[in-house]
């Protein structure tokens, strides 16, 4: 080459220069954009005389919320409402993930069938639910399916044990004395599993030898908290739900009662999710080409060994990276509860906290940042499984 | 290089186009907008017979629409000119605020943090109501004292849910509120059987049970529990608009305790009565404290008619909604209507 090396160094000095100058003009534009945004807002809120800040947080909210997992009433303040909110949606949220997790897995598998019958109603069911709008399936479950249930006086009563009518479901409810020996029982047994796991890995790894760690883990997380039980003295009691009849109008009392919003929420979140959740679980096992199969047969693996040895492993490394999509997905979707009445993060705190205060930018500022730490943390976790069983290269 | 000088170029022309569009204050000029658009925006109801209720045809009636309706005969001289934005109780305030709307006329209950912590005011109070229940026949219940674990539907965001837990704590009775985002759907879910017990204002109430599948299922219980003033509201920092909406309220109160109506307005201007011919503009110069020519009160009058007439048109005893004037009526007759003097 004809150019020396002290022109090299200024030309990508140069170089550098110019590539960093539109980097640094786009940083200021943007500070500039965001500074632009707070300030305006900040003028057109004072020629307005509106309020600014948080402290509305700590003021009693005076509305009660039909559905609370803690304990909230009008005379709690608007902190406790913004809780009672998260929780509830992180309560559908976990039971539309667990629900369609299951259903995907099964539903997925079953595309793969050889059965023509099971193989064809399951690409009916994905068809079906992901190609239904979700706000649709909402609405059918809540208005068409749950709003024609029995009236409460006339409730469906299964088994003595499911009550069902147009108010909601009724299941009893155990309550345990002496509780916290069962949760010891429980981290003494997780604990053993542990030092169980590493000594079956050290006679895997040193001697050959096989411990069926899962068999014995799943002994040990039942005897370890019966015996605590027993030593603790942990009694149940079971409360069952009792019509009460009020001159003529009826209400079930006691036990655990789910009610239709809830339900319906639920139900279609984890129905529309799962079909997402069924095509990634047969891609993946697609994905796993037949050699392996094939390969760990003439190791000398059994059918079940195959399975959990070779191809699940596989396949979730295909799984599980779109599948984190769905779950975030579905927690998202979850703020559609606000259309049925639900009492979510967006149907009572960015909906009646809001309406009450007034305080407009405040609390969408704090549901949007709710929202967005809940996904980010869901990603974590599904990050961080995604890591451990990828491929490890050396 | 070059592409991404292009890319930034677009952007910046994009957010300094979105700069000037969105610098539009629009704070003590409502007046003027309406004037310059040509017509008014009035927030209402999403459908309440009687306040605003959307007909088959499109066409809205109500004693909230005659106010938009008398607001715009009053500033435009043409009634007609009114568009109209159905809003949830929910949303009501924030389009308000957003100045999407020029004025809300959405049977809106006026409380003191409203009127002082929204930056919102009060003009005035077009409907003295109280909030009241509803419950089935079948129920056999003939007071509000005797609910007890019942399951209230209830519209999110408005005083009467808050009126509703201060009930049922003060009288150490049980519920569940089940909360909707629109009275219709609250009602629906009431009617459905989703809920023991419907409330609201005791005009909406009445307004509400005609739309249940049978309204003769259904009855209101004797007790009000709550004060529930509806008036229309304005933003706060717009003085004379305030003024205008406020006297178009009070020139329709006015004119029916003067016995001026749409039908002898006419004649009237040849009167010698001169508490009439102020309220008519043919003395004084009340259009002009307001910058509004001095027809302007004659215009609501004439087009809308006073406030007795739009009662009686839209929720008085000869309606599906069938309300008595109770509160409603004149000064003179028993009810608390009481217009400041037009002068």
């Amino acid at each position: 080459m004809f150019l020396n090396s002290e022109f090299k160094t200024t030309l990508k000095k140069n170089l550098q220069l110019s590539n960093l100058i539109p980097q640094v003009l786009l940083i200021l534009f943007f500070i500039f954009v965001v500074y632009f945004f707070a300030n305006n807002a900040q003028i057109n809120m004072k020629a307005r005389n509106m309020s600014s800040g948080f402290d509305f947080l700590n003021t009693n909210s005076g509305f009660d919320i039909q559905f609370s997992l803690i304990d909230y009433d009008g005379s709690s303040s608007y902190g406790r409402a913004y809780l009672v909110g998260l929780l509830n949606t992180l309560l559908v949220a976990f039971f539309g993930i667990f629900f369609a997790t299951i259903l995907g897995f099964i539903i997925g598998v079953s595309r793969l069938s050889s059965n023509w019958i099971i193989n064809r109603l399951s690409l009916i069911y994905v068809e079906l639910f992901r190609n239904l709008p979700l706000i649709l399936q909402i609405f059918f479950w809540y208005f068409t399916v749950l709003r024609s249930l029995p009236s409460t006086e006339k409730s469906l009563i299964i088994f003595n044990f499911l009550i069902i009518n147009l108010q909601g479901f009724y299941i009893p409810k155990f309550v345990f004395t002496n509780s916290h020996y069962i949760f010891y029982g429980i981290t003494f047994a997780i604990l053993t599993i542990f030092l169980i796991k590493y000594y079956a890995n050290k006679m895997f790894y040193e001697h050959a030898k096989v411990i069926p760690v899962f068999k014995i883990s799943l002994i040990l997380i039942i005897i370890f908290p019966a015996v605590f039980s027993l030593i603790g003295g942990v009694g149940v009691k079971i409360e069952y739900p009792k019509l009460v009849k009020n001159f003529g109008i009826f209400n079930y009392l006691g036990g655990v009662k789910l009610i239709p919003e809830f339900l319906a929420l639920v139900f279609s979140l984890s129905l529309y999710t799962s079909a997402f959740i069924a095509e990634n679980v047969r891609a993946g096992i697609l994905a796993v080409s037949k050699g392996q199969k094939e390969a760990s047969k003439s190791l000398g693996f059994n059918s079940s060994q195959s399975l959990n040895l070779i191809v699940i492993p596989q396949a979730l490394r295909v799984i599980i990276p779109p599948t984190t999509n769905q779950y975030l997905n579905l927690t998202k979707n979850s703020s559609l509860a606000a259309a049925i009445g639900y009492p979510d993060l967006t149907g009572a705190f960015a909906g009646t906290a809001l309406s009450q205060t007034g305080k407009a930018i405040e609390i969408i500022f704090i549901v949007m940042m709710t929202y967005l730490t809940i996904s980010l943390l869901i990603s974590l976790i599904l990050n961080w499984y995604n890591k451990k069983i990828a491929l490890v290269e050396r | 290089m070059k592409k991404i000088r292009i890319n930034s170029f677009a952007v910046l022309a994009f957010v300094v186009t979105f700069i000037f569009t969105t610098f539009n204050a629009n704070a003590n000029q409502t007046r003027e907008n309406v004037i310059k658009r040509g017509s008014l925006n009035c927030g209402v109801s999403q459908g309440v017979p009687g306040f605003s209720n959307a007909d088959a045809s499109g066409k809205w009636a109500g004693i909230d629409v005659d106010f938009c309706r008398a607001i715009a005969a009053a500033i435009l001289g043409d009634a007609n000119k009114v568009k109209f934005t159905p809003l949830s109780a929910k949303d009501r305030f924030e389009v308000l605020k957003a100045g999407d709307i020029d004025v809300l006329a959405r049977n809106t209950t006026w409380t003191l943090s409203r009127d002082g912590g929204l930056a919102l005011d009060f003009i005035g109070t077009n409907f003295y109501d109280g909030q009241g229940f509803m419950v089935r026949k079948a129920a056999n219940i003939n007071s509000a004292k005797k609910l007890n674990n019942v399951k209230v539907c209830v519209e999110t965001g408005t005083t009467t849910e808050l009126n509703l837990r201060d009930y049922f704590k003060a009288n150490k009775l049980k519920y569940e509120p089940v909360a909707f985002t629109k009275s219709d759907e609250a009602v629906a879910a009431y009617d459905s059987g989703r809920c023991d017990v419907y409330t609201t204002d005791k005009s909406g109430l009445a307004a509400n049970r005609t739309k249940t599948k049978n309204p003769a299922d259904h009855i209101i219980l004797p007790e009000t529990i709550s004060k529930e003033p509806l008036g229309p509201v304005v933003r706060g920092n717009d003085e004379n608009w305030a003024n205008i909406t406020r006297w178009t309220l009070n020139v329709m109160i006015e004119a029916e305790e003067l016995g001026i109506t749409k039908a002898n307005v006419d004649s009237l201007k040849s009167t010698d009565n001169p508490a009439i011919k102020r309220l008519l503009g043919l003395e004084g110069e009340t259009g002009k404290n307001l910058s509004l020519n001095n027809e302007w009160s004659y215009n609501i009058i004439k087009q809308v008619g006073n406030y007795g007439e739009s009662y009686e048109a839209n929720v008085g005893p000869k309606t599906p909604v069938g309300l008595g004037r109770g509160l409603n009526q004149l000064w003179t007759k028993g009810g608390i209507l009481y217009a400041p003097p037009v002068r």
